[in-house]
């Protein structure tokens, strides 16, 4: 297993109060393509970002087990979770605009993750971000390893994201709503991206997403989040047996081509969600 | 209606009438204020401050213009708290009739100016085109002076003295204010909520005084009184150069200055003056920072 | 290409109409506030005579905007008039005095944000913690300083008392008028002419008013790092350098402070005109022969010439840094480039 949660319940502390974004999930994830899909603030991205341990200092994880390749990540050090962080497991965030950081070139971002992990130097790391970039199917890389990040669409962006996040072969991949911020022509290109390489090289995928159709079309399974808690974990091709009432509704939400409606269901939202 | 009450009512999840929301969201702050043990030293400060340099006939018996010659540069004793100065002027009486002339040159600088410049930068902000550029030029000329050395000079144009020190103060404070309320006039005049009010037929003037204006009422309150320690101290520098408030005033500068002069031998005669501007200063900076904190979180 | 042309465009305008709002001010504040100007330059003691040959001389029977004329034309000319008191013009006064200020404040910008700048970074990565809390309440105090009493207190404890420094004045008098002037500054002109002994008595002079004037600006570059690197640690491309692995170190200083590092320079160019703020009371203790207590004397005699010269001096070299911040930024900020 590459990733094991295990009843994981994280809270965040503030003058106020606590607040408990995620409130006992537990999820086992392998070498393969895993979706997680929920509405903003169903605890999806903050489960994400404890697996890399990257939740701001106000944040309280518990768990009776979250590990990633067996490695205790609740006892873990800083200098432990940088050997995980990049490494091993690379993190694609939403929207490039804000991820990448504006005042350094695209080759040089890319270029500090390989070296990072891989020792050598600057020269050929610039080399190999340059290598990535072609990889990433940008056109003519060691020109955009030169532009800055507000010199690119986002698309580009995004395809340098995960260029950089690629550099140091990692065994997992985390991807948070990698196109939500992406034009819809764009997002399907991107995603056919991530899965070519996710599939050649044998990787784990985490994708976390709002959109269900869209998971359920790249992943093998799926987890979908209601309100910190996990309500239904299925295959993807077996998503129309899917049982639970929140899924159900999810689906009957969807606008179809082929099976067209009058009107399009409403979701109730059943407050018995909330304490299963 | 007791403490107890009033606190319910104010923290009641559904307020029913207008002044019992804001009430509560006053209240709310006050709250938040309180948990923040600086801020409250600096308001303790500055409410002592206040009730001393008002209440200083019934603290000390001494005259604070009362010359004795025989008494003077007296270091401090049971009968004279803090020593006198070197006209055998009791130092305590002065220190506390000072904050008077101090306290009263900054509240009445700060009541000019900020309003002055709320006004001045929501027109700016809201109107925009030929009246903003205008307006801004004219803080920019402001702006570019160091405020001291313009204060310095519009003095020596006039006559030294505590009026000139406040009609210079007063000049070269409004800028900054105008600035701020600018700034935050254009963040506020694209939103839909103002669009809202004009489509409802509200006229320029109502749309700035009761829907523009109030909103920035709060960053401008922090903002005067992080100022108002930065007015003790440039009023208590021209005090110091002999352009503010003349001796025999108690002002605490011009203390400082006519003491300079036997500052090795008796020191505590500035001193003490000096330490009241900087703990004065100081606590309005402790609560401003503090209300930085409750009322404009974004600053931090 | 055109677009930068007329940005560039723009902002030399707005300082061509800030410069003449400045000569508009000092023009009022020089010729139209003082009741009479003549009796002010003559001296209220003067014969009725004099004062009406000076008030025609001044140009004060003339109409208010032809007086402004020739103000402006003056200035433009270099002529900033002369002394009523010592008689020199005050364009070789200031040339003589202002490298004495520009030699402080150059100094005490060095050590205001060598130290500034990483107590900023430091109390924003610690934010919330001790250190943080301690780094705010120094920089309170330093904001709440009355730099004069503190100029005095160390004048009393570390000349007078304890005697481990040198008192007020540039030079101790051994060393006056014996280094050849080149620059007016007598730590560059004395390690010109290679006199190191003259070198580390301006040095020691230096001590006390560079570290007051130094902690008032070092309060206010740490609060602006403070701030700019709390905006900056809450983008999302830390969390982006984070998830690559990156040691804190690198985190902080190659991915956070690059970013905020332009608006610092903003930040020094504003610190160092407010150095000359600082330095007009800290010369006035320290007997300082420098712009700052040129101004201070020339008020104390109602002096207007100098007064308005050495005004309109601070004010352009405000103006000027402010231009300079501004070119700076949009040279080194990619963003905006």
């Amino acid at each position: 297993m590459l990733v094991d949660i295990n009843n994981l319940h994280i809270s965040f502390r503030s003058r106020t109060g606590v607040f408990e974004a995620v409130r006992g999930i537990s999820m086992n994830i392998g070498a393969e393509k895993f979706g997680i899909v929920g509405e903003s603030g169903s605890g999806k991205s903050v489960t994400a970002r404890a697996i890399m341990k990257l939740l701001p200092n106000n944040a309280v994880i518990e768990a009776d087990r979250l590990a990633f390749d067996g490695i205790d990540i609740l006892a873990a050090d800083e200098k432990t979770m940088r050997g995980i962080r990049g490494k091993r497991a690379g993190f694609i965030l939403q929207d490039p605009k804000y991820s990448l950081n504006p005042v350094k070139t695209i080759g040089v971002q890319i270029a500090e993750a390989w070296y990072t992990h891989k020792g050598g130097t600057r020269r050929e790391a610039m080399q190999a971000a340059i290598t990535l970039l072609d990889q990433v199917k940008i056109r003519d890389p060691k020109a955009v390893a030169a532009l800055y990040p507000h010199e690119v669409s986002g698309g580009m962006g995004q395809r340098a994201m995960i260029a950089m996040m690629m550099a140091p072969d990692p065994e997992l991949l985390i991807a948070d709503e990698p196109t939500s911020a992406l034009d819809a022509t764009v997002q399907a290109e991107i995603l056919r991206l991530m899965e070519d390489l996710v599939s050649s090289r044998g990787m784990g995928l985490i994708l976390i997403s709002h959109d269900l159709p869209l998971v359920s079309h790249f992943c093998d399974r799926v987890a979908i989040m209601y309100a910190g808690k996990v309500m239904e974990e299925i295959r993807a091709a077996e998503l129309n047996r899917a049982r639970h009432p929140y899924t159900r509704g999810l689906l009957e939400c969807i606008p179809s081509l082929l099976q067209p409606k009058e009107q399009l269901a409403v979701l109730n939202r059943d407050p018995a969600w909330m304490n299963p | 209606m007791t403490t107890q009450t009033f606190r319910e009512w104010a923290l009641d999840e559904t307020p029913s009438s207008r002044r019992q929301a804001s009430w509560g969201r006053r209240y709310r702050i006050w709250l938040n204020l309180r948990s923040n043990p600086l801020a409250m030293i600096g308001l303790t400060i500055i409410l002592l401050t206040v009730i001393v340099s008002l209440a200083a006939p019934l603290i000390t018996v001494y005259d604070p213009g009362a010359q004795n010659l025989y008494n003077k540069l007296a270091f401090p004793s049971s009968e004279h708290l803090l020593g006198t100065d070197e006209l055998g002027r009791d130092v305590f009486a002065r220190i506390l009739y000072g904050g008077r002339v101090t306290l009263g040159l900054v509240v009445a600088v700060v009541i000019l100016v900020a309003p002055v410049g709320l006004l001045i930068g929501c027109i700016s902000g809201y109107l925009g085109g030929l009246a903003d550029t205008v307006l801004m030029r004219v803080t920019d000329v402001f702006l570019a002076f160091p405020r001291l050395v313009l204060a310095l000079a519009l003095v020596a144009a006039l006559t030294p003295g505590i009026e000139s020190a406040f009609i210079a103060i007063s000049l070269t404070a409004w800028p900054p204010y105008a600035r701020l309320a600018r700034a935050e006039t254009l963040t506020i005049r694209n939103s839909d909520y103002i669009a809202a009010c004009r489509l409802t037929g509200a006229s320029k003037f109502r749309i700035i005084l009761r829907h523009v204006a109030p909103l920035c009422v709060p960053s401008l309150i922090v903002r005067a009184t992080l100022d108002m320690s930065s007015i003790i101290i440039t009023a208590a520098s021209l005090g110091f150069l002999g352009m503010g408030a003349q001796p025999p005033s108690p002002e605490w500068g011009a203390m400082i200055s006519t003491a300079r002069r036997f500052f090795y031998e008796q020191w505590w005669v500035a001193a003490v003056p000096g330490l009241m501007i900087f703990v004065s200063s100081l606590a309005f900076n402790l609560l401003g920072d503090g209300l930085r904190d409750v009322l404009d979180p974004k600053q931090t | 290409m055109k677009r930068r042309a007329k940005t560039l465009a723009g902002i030399l305008s707005s300082v061509f109409i800030t410069l003449f709002g400045l000569l508009v001010v000092t023009f009022l504040i020089g010729r139209v506030i003082p009741i009479d100007p003549a009796i002010a330059a003559a001296g209220d003691q003067a014969p009725e005579a004099v004062i009406r040959a000076l008030r025609t001389e001044m140009g004060l029977d003339q109409p208010i905007w032809v007086q402004f004329y020739r103000y402006v034309v003056q200035i433009l000319h270099g002529d900033f008039g002369a002394s009523n008191v010592s008689h020199n013009l005050v364009t070789s006064d200031i040339a003589r005095y202002f490298p004495a200020t520009f030699e402080l404040a150059v100094l005490a910008l060095l050590v205001s944000s060598l130290l500034g700048v990483p107590l900023g970074v430091w109390a924003a990565v610690r934010q919330g913690r001790l250190a943080d809390q301690v780094i705010r309440v120094v920089c309170l105090a330093g904001h709440s300083l009355p730099t004069f009493v503190f100029a005095m207190l160390s004048l009393l404890i570390f000349y007078k008392t304890l005697d481990w420094l040198p008192g007020p004045g540039r030079q101790s008098i051994f060393y006056t008028d014996m280094v050849p002037v080149f620059t007016g500054m007598i730590t560059v002109d004395s390690a010109i002419a290679g006199d190191w002994d003259a070198f580390f008595d301006a040095l020691a002079h230096m001590i006390q008013p560079v570290c007051i004037l130094g902690y008032f600006s070092m309060a206010y570059i740490t609060r602006m790092s403070r701030a700019f690197m709390l905006h900056a640690l809450h983008d999302e491309y830390i969390i982006t350098a984070r998830a690559k692995g990156l040691s804190p170190a690198t985190v902080i200083w190659k991915h956070a402070f690059p970013t905020v590092a332009v608006q610092l320079v903003t930040v020094l160019a504003l610190t160092f005109a407010g150095l000359l703020e600082g330095s007009v009371v800290t010369e006035t203790v320290f007997e300082w022969p420098g712009i700052g207590r040129y101004l201070t004397n020339a008020l104390k005699n109602g002096d207007m010439n100098p007064v308005i010269g050495s005004t309109l001096l601070i004010g352009v070299i405000y103006v000027s840094f402010n231009l300079l911040a501004d070119l700076l930024y949009r040279l080194l900020d990619p963003r905006v480039r």
